[in-house]
């Protein structure tokens, strides 16, 4: 809503010198956003100054265009110091005119207009100065409308009425901004939903007000009379049309314009001057907030009848589009069908015309649901139905539909009829009850009883004292007031929650985070420690992306109904695609070395249920809420890297060493050493990976993921650098296997023994094999074994390889002799021999 | 050399007069002076120290001294021992000194160069804010809770006094698990969490839920449609709206140090009564109200700038979730993580959080902080 701050200050007495902030900063406290003030003619500095045009001469130019070369007075004050040239060749320039060139021709020569004169500044910073054009000296600019800022106007120049809108004759010279009234702030506010009664200046200046304590007029006045048929016949044949005025206005002048100051509010406002009549209607409506519509009489026939829309009827709107109407629409129709889509839009076979003297002026109130879901299932929003959506007051459309008819009266001649119709009638709203130490108890705060009966009262609320208890009627603009909680809202507005007491509340003991929290933390710095970046991505995927990973598509995929985009309709199952995007980000932005990981869930569905959709009166019940959780797709969280480019660039040392599957590889180990779990690698033959360099990662005979080099196929398809590594865990499962705290061992003072052994066995023996096999022949000593050396070639025979373990070993009681050494040692070597025939390489 | 016993007399015993003495004396000085590295002057000691060396052999001449002579020779022998080796130890000491300077010269490296570790990683900026704005709750007290991002309707709205007509249901914003009449969603504000937690967690509560939510809405510098809360909930005996500021004044301060903040009265069906929690402009510190000659882009010049809803929570939400909102109140709030970054970090665009650049996930140096 944007409003006027001289209109706002019609209805409510606003102390002298108060701007448009200071007044947005109370509407502020009373819950109105306010996006901006914008400061009509604020923009506009130096001479802007009332002229009258004395005469001119047309010229037709070369380029088509025919300008008027003319004389403007603009007072004795602001003569030029040197005549002007005459208009025609021998006449002498009148008393004080200045010559201007003008391009419009919508004015006579005695026209009132507002002249720029050089030094003037016009919004965007548009500076006039005396200047040489079409072969004259122009000594100013006559402006139009929209060179002001104060309309959209730009068909001609602004030509003023006789006299101001005070009725005084005009004063040449004086300032234009002053003269026209035009200098105002607008204020501009979105209004939430629950405030439906400040889509208008009417509850504009009621909460301006209320907050600054002053006067309210307001201008719905009069009250709805009982039900009367005697005007323009009306048949009410929904429930969704509670209340309906007609009232006919007839022998209104078709020719009358609308005056200016309402031209300058409806734009302020934002809305277009159409035509008086329309113009009317929509002033009335921003005024008082009930939408209301204009028929022409004369196309109306029969009753007007507001009732559902028939199956397949249709009804071409004011917009000039044809509408198939839905049998939940609510329609205004007479004999002729539906004429207008009922607190939406009107029909345009009713529409007013040029030659339209008779007027049946139409004020109702529509049900708010009804209205908001024909104005989506239309794709329709317009200011009646935004108001309609939000409740509009039942208790404004009568005296809107007289505002209406007052205004073309006075605007347009006419005469009203005296007989009026009032179809149905204004419904109270339900009444409320609240303690009155509610407010005090939920806010926080100290506001008395008396004091919260005062403020419910100067909101409108018919408040009846009840002992401690409050019977509270709100009054027919306030459907929000309903529950106590919606009165104690109120109390804390009107009283400013600015005076609200800071108290934080004593939470009781707390279990700080979880284990699993915890360990995600723990694990999360320790990839970030190691140099793994951490990363966000979009989990929306396609089956064609899966298909690129190499993976089937199947049925478990959690689809979208309404995607994004069309292109990636599910979401995600594996954290791979997003990250192999971030690659390609990075890559051509000139990142190449890159360790990106993130965590994430994944999704998939487990069934095709639907999740049940229990009341809100109550705790919905066990079945229902298992139900909820059964219906729910799994979502674990994943945890997942992608590698390439150098893992240590070496730069001036030379050692780099590339972001390959080891590194992949390490970062699993890594994820699982932060949870004291340690991964045992077999390898494997999955996609998306090289099935020569994958890794299957487990715990304890449970899998939690892969590691390794992509697939050359799957590296192609998704443009990633060669050699791009990854691997992709199922960070929950992981997190569920955590080791426990553990025990801490005693550690052993005594040397430690040294015994290096180099084993040749089959190439295609795991090394990681080998390795358990001589730790587990070690038996209890052994301390450590480390893999140093692994060597093919001659004397090595072919097929073979040899690997070469140091092995510590060392006691916690004692000092270990030699021969126990060796005795361990010899039972590493024959343990790699009886598993895997593995033969001792001499020295 | 003289047999032991031999009847000499000491004068003619050459080596032994005061004159030679003095003279091997200085001879020993003056090699060690000469010498110039540790190699020369271990030379120079076997010649004037060693088993050999003129004073070694000197002493075993004493021997064949009457007794009479034999304790003032000895004393000068020995003293002139002790001058050989004090004088070595004293050139060793320069010696090794200047040997170790040299290679310490020598062995001199350019300490600008740059190191070929690996590069540092990090945490993702909202990550850590996450983490920083989790641990300023549970300071107090709180405890994080968490829930699925794929949601049931009834959780994500019903539960929330959102009614079927609400125009956040529609499928312009909300996105929807298709088929649509399944009533799954991905959740669009953390705000099911809580309710989640009303239903499995003993009464009084006060959780923190931070998560991912999404929108149908635009990608541009200020929307992004896959983004971040933290939502809090406290619902106790005898909570007030004051508890709420209290605890988001504590916040703000744990957030951004002393800072002005605001509760401007706003609409959400879950709280009654509602507000918008606003800092004061850290740009302007809203000077630039009212005044266009010192506009403020920060804060549209309105001095202020909106950090996230709260309220008192509704108490159809609480009897929804089986609280008795006679017994029970509480309060609810929810932030943005990105708009918290950017007015923290001067983050300037909220896509650069979810596009992967390597450079905006370092931008931190680890993590917030």
């Amino acid at each position: 809503m944007r409003a006027p701050m001289s209109w706002i200050s019609e209805h409510a007495a606003l102390p002298a010198g108060l701007t448009g902030w200071q007044l947005g900063d109370a509407l502020i406290g009373a819950g109105l956003e306010v996006e901006a003030v914008d400061s009509v003619g604020g923009e506009i500095s130096g001479p802007l100054v009332i002229g009258r045009v004395v005469d001119f001469v047309e010229e037709p130019q070369k380029n088509g265009k025919t300008i008027r070369w003319c004389h403007v007075d603009c007072g004795a004050e602001h003569a030029p110091e040197k005549a002007p040239e005459p208009l025609r060749e021998g006449e002498t320039p009148a008393p004080n005119v200045r010559g201007i060139v003008c391009g419009a021709s919508n004015f006579a020569p005695g026209d009132h207009v507002v002249v720029a004169l050089p030094g003037t500044t016009l919004p965007g910073g548009f500076a006039i100065a005396s200047r040489k054009t079409y072969g004259h000296v122009s000594d100013g600019m006559i402006c139009a409308e929209d060179e002001l800022g104060i309309g959209d106007d730009h068909s001609g120049i602004m030509v003023l009425g006789d006299t101001d809108d005070a009725g005084r004759p005009w004063t040449l010279g004086v300032d234009a901004l002053d003269a026209l009234g035009v200098r105002d702030d607008v204020l501009d506010m979105p209004v939430t939903t629950d405030m439906g009664y400040c889509l208008s200046i009417r509850g504009l200046a009621r909460e301006a007000a209320q907050a600054l304590d002053v006067a309210f007029t307001d201008p719905v006045a009069l009250v709805t009379p009982a039900p009367t048929s005697s005007g323009y016949p009306v048949r009410l044949e929904t429930p969704g049309c509670p209340l309906f005025v007609a009232l006919t206005v007839t022998g209104v002048d078709p020719d009358a314009q609308t005056p200016s100051w309402m031209t300058r509010r409806l734009v302020a406002a934002g809305m277009r001057p159409i035509a008086l009549s329309v113009d009317i209607s929509n002033y009335v409506m921003l005024e008082t907030g009930q939408p209301n519509h204009c028929y022409d009489a004369d196309a109306l026939t029969g009753p007007i009848v507001v009732r559902q829309a028939d199956e397949g009827e249709k009804l071409v709107t004011l917009d000039g589009v044809e509408r198939a109407l839905d049998p939940a629409d609510l329609v205004i129709a007479d004999d002729s069908g539906a004429i207008g889509l009922a607190g939406v839009m009107g029909g345009e076979a009713t529409e007013l015309r040029e030659d339209t003297t008779s007027i049946v002026i139409e004020a109702a109130s529509f049900d708010p649901v009804t209205i908001a879901r024909t104005s989506r299932r239309h794709k329709l929003s317009s200011e009646a139905s935004r108001r309609f959506e939000r409740t509009v007051d039942q208790g404004a459309a009568y005296a809107a539909a007289h505002r209406v008819a007052d205004l073309l009266v006075t605007l347009a001649g006419g005469t009203i009829a005296a007989e009026e119709t009032v179809a149905g009638e204004v419904h109270a709203l339900p009444s409320g009850r609240m303690d009155a130490g509610l407010p005090a108890r939920i806010l926080g705060m100290d506001v008395s009883a008396e004091r919260v009966v005062e403020i419910l009262r100067r909101s409108g609320v018919e408040v009846t004292v009840d002992g401690d208890a409050l019977a509270l009627q709100p009054p027919t603009w306030r459907p929000d007031l309903r529950d106590p909680y919606d009165y104690v809202e109120e109390v804390g507005t009107k009283v400013g929650l600015e005076h609200l007491p800071s108290v934080v509340p004593m939470a009781p003991t707390g279990h700080g985070y979880t284990s699993e929290q915890t360990l995600r933390r723990a694990l999360n710095r320790a990839l970030a420690a190691n140099g793994f970046s951490e990363v966000l991505s979009f989990p929306f995927s396609s089956d064609e992306e899966r298909a690129k990973l190499g993976l089937p598509s199947d049925d478990r995929s959690v689809r979208l109904a309404n995607p994004l985009a069309e292109t990636a309709p599910l979401l995600r199952r594996s954290l791979l695609p997003g990250l192999f995007a971030a690659v390609h980000r990075n890559v051509s932005r000139g990142n190449d070395d890159l360790a990106l990981y993130e965590a994430g869930r994944v999704f998939e569905a487990k069934s095709r249920e639907a999740a049940p959709l229990p009341g809100v009166e109550r705790r919905p019940s066990d079945e229902e809420l298992a139900a909820i959780e059964e219906a729910l797709p799994d979502q674990p969280r994943h945890l997942a890297v992608v590698l390439t480019g150098d893992w240590v660039t070496g730069g001036w040392s030379g050692r780099t060493v590339s972001a390959d599957w080891r590194v992949a590889l390490a970062f699993a180990d890594l994820a699982a050493d932060a949870l004291g779990l340690q991964l045992t690698r077999t390898a494997a033959d999955q996609m998306p990976w090289h099935p020569g360099r994958c890794a299957r990662l487990s715990v304890g005979g449970t899998v939690v993921g892969y590691a390794g080099e992509l697939h050359p196929r799957v590296v192609a398809a998704f443009g990633l650098p060669e050699r791009t590594a990854a691997a992709e865990l199922d960070l929950d499962l992981l997190v569920s296997l955590f080791a426990g705290r553990g025990s801490i061992a005693p550690v052993s003072g005594f040397p430690v023994a040294k015994e290096d052994i180099a084993l040749i066995v089959d190439a295609s023996v795991p090394v990681a094999s080998l390795a358990q096999a001589v730790s587990e022949g070690a038996g209890n000593l052994l301390e450590a074994v480390m893999v140093f050396d692994i060597y093919t070639g001659a004397p090595v025979p072919e097929g073979k390889k040899s690997v070469a373990f140091a092995l510590r070993f060392r006691a916690p009681d004692r000092t270990l002799k030699e021969a126990e050494v060796t005795a361990a040692r010899d039972a590493a070597v024959k343990a790699a021999s009886d598993r895997f025939g593995a033969v001792l390489r001499s020295a | 050399m003289s047999g032991r016993g031999d009847n000499y007399d000491p004068k003619q015993v050459a080596v032994l007069s005061e004159e030679a003495v003095e003279e091997m004396v200085a001879d020993a000085l003056a090699a060690f002076e000469a010498a110039g590295s540790v190699a020369e002057l271990k030379a120079a000691r076997a010649a004037h120290t060693g088993e050999k060396s003129p004073l070694a052999l000197a002493n075993r001449e004493i021997g064949a001294l009457p007794p009479q002579a034999r304790k003032e020779t000895g004393r000068r022998i020995g003293q002139a021992r002790g001058r050989v080796n004090q004088a070595l130890a004293a050139r060793q000491e320069v010696v090794s000194a200047a040997e170790l300077d040299q290679r310490l010269v020598a062995e001199a490296v350019d300490v600008t160069l740059p190191m070929d570790l690996h590069p540092a990683g990090a945490i993702h900026p909202i990550t850590g804010l996450i983490d920083l704005m989790s641990d300023v709750f549970v300071a107090m007290g709180w405890e994080i809770a968490e829930g699925p991002e794929v949601e049931a309707e009834w959780l994500n709205f019903d539960a929330l006094n959102i009614h079927a007509d609400h125009p956040a249901r529609g499928t312009t914003d909300t996105l929807f698990v298709d088929p649509i009449e399944n009533h799954q969603l991905l959740r669009t504000h953390t705000s099911p969490v809580q309710i989640r937690s009303l239903l499995d967690r003993p009464l009084p509560v006060y959780v923190v839920c931070p998560g991912k939510v999404y929108r149908a809405d635009e990608f541009d510098a200020t929307h992004v449609p896959v983004f971040h809360q933290i939502e809090g909930l406290c619902v106790d005996k005898g909570i007030t709206m004051a508890n709420l500021k209290g605890t988001l004044d504590h916040l703000a301060t744990s957030m951004f140090g002393d800072i002005r903040t605001r509760l401007r009265p706003n609409y959400f069906p879950f709280t009654e009564p509602s507000a918008e929690m606003d800092l004061e402009c850290f740009v302007c510190h809203g000077e630039s109200v009212g005044n266009p000659e010192r506009p403020c882009r920060t804060c549209r010049s309105e001095g202020w700038i909106e950090w996230g809803g709260c309220g008192v929570v509704n108490p159809r939400v609480l009897a929804a979730a089986g609280v008795d909102p006679d017994v029970y109140s509480g309060f609810a709030f929810g932030m943005g993580i990105e708009r918290t970054l950017m007015f923290r970090n001067n983050a300037a665009d909220m896509r650069d959080m979810v596009e992967g650049d390597i450079r905006f996930s370092r931008s931190l140096k680890g993590e917030a902080r």
